[in-house]
């Protein structure tokens, strides 16, 4: 798992009170990890402020599993 | 930075989201100060959030209201009545616009938008002290968030900017009506930090990078330096200061022009 992930994850596993084995590349925040809407604005400012990038609302919009995130910002970084 | 400035007050604190909220700061910097703290969340996704802070402050009185609801505004106060008899402060951290119309052109705003937008934005805050004023006694206090965006036009800010003069121009008003039974009424104008209700304005960064630049202070404020300031004007240290706009924004608004050393900053 590169750096990133392992990041990207950590935010994750913290944020939404979720195993680590949950948090697979196909897993979506909100179907499968309980994520409700304030948690994916939440989640996108917090890989915004670990990474010191910015995640446009049309680019946030389409982060929707924890594969989406670590791609975008492996690309971002 | 603990002390007993509100020892034996009891407050509401209404607009609460997570340990980001400006609202928090405020929450914090009165609960070190010995206040007694009720909140107020609306909807299910925020009550998740705004109950273990609650908690974390000594506070188990967190109660649903929906301020674009009379009936609910009511229920609110009648329930802290009910607990507390009384009342020393209010603190309003609420407003709401639809994010699409927090990029591009103000000309372009809609009635319905421009309509919930001073609803819920401005009309909440009188609705508020309204309630509020029959359960204070003399030396209350109450206190709403506002932007530089209500003083000077800012991109993106559009109809929120239009909002917050009405909401800043209401505070005089509010000072006025409540002055004579030793009620204060003050807003911050805090300069911008990013919380969960920033991320819905367009180009928030870059706003963020121009003010950390260009403000005397050569930086951003934190929800801390505003929880100090809202703890003189919540306190009694604030006790001759009424129908105010603090604004604390590290001196932006006295700036007139870019600062000479501020390096030049693209978008992103």
């Amino acid at each position: 798992m590169s750096d990133v992930a392992a990041r990207v994850k950590k935010i994750v596993v913290e944020h939404l009170s979720v195993e680590e084995s949950k948090v697979t590349d196909n897993a979506s925040f909100i179907d499968d990890l309980g994520a409700d809407s304030l948690d994916t604005v939440e989640l996108v400012m917090a890989f915004e402020e670990e990474f010191g990038i910015e995640i446009p609302d049309d680019a946030a919009e389409n982060i929707q599993t924890f594969g989406d995130a670590v791609k975008f910002i492996s690309e971002a970084s | 930075m603990s002390n007993n400035l509100m020892t034996g007050k009891r407050g509401l604190i209404m607009g609460l989201a997570n340990d980001k909220s400006i609202a928090w700061g405020i929450a914090k910097a009165l609960g070190d100060a010995g206040a007694e703290l009720a909140f107020s969340y609306q909807g299910d996704a925020l009550k998740k959030r705004v109950e273990p802070l609650a908690a974390s402050l000594g506070s188990d009185i967190v109660l649903p209201c929906d301020v674009g609801d009379e009936a609910s505004i009511d229920a609110l106060f009648d329930s802290l009545k009910e607990k507390w008899g009384t009342l020393d402060f209010v603190v309003h951290a609420i407003g709401f616009s639809d994010k699409n119309e927090l990029r591009g052109r103000y000309v372009d705003t809609s009635r319905a938008n421009f309509t919930l937008s001073m609803d819920i934005s401005v009309y909440s805050f009188t609705a508020v002290v309204q309630r509020a004023e029959k359960m204070m006694n003399k030396g209350g206090s109450c206190l709403t968030l506002t932007y530089y965006g209500a003083e000077r036009v800012m991109p993106h800010y559009n109809v929120m900017g239009v909002a917050k003069a009405a909401l800043e121009a209401s505070v005089r008003y509010l000072a006025e009506d409540l002055g004579k039974d030793g009620i204060r009424v003050n807003a911050i104008s805090a300069g911008p930090i990013k919380t969960l209700a920033a991320s819905g304005i367009g180009d928030f960064r870059y706003i963020m990078k121009w003010n950390e630049y260009n403000s005397p202070l050569r930086r951003n404020v934190t929800i801390e330096d505003v929880g100090g300031s809202a703890l003189y004007l919540l306190s009694d240290l604030g006790s001759g200061t009424t129908g105010e706009v603090l604004h604390v924004d590290a001196g932006y608004h006295v700036v007139g022009m870019k600062a000479v050393d501020a390096p030049d900053i693209t978008k992103g």
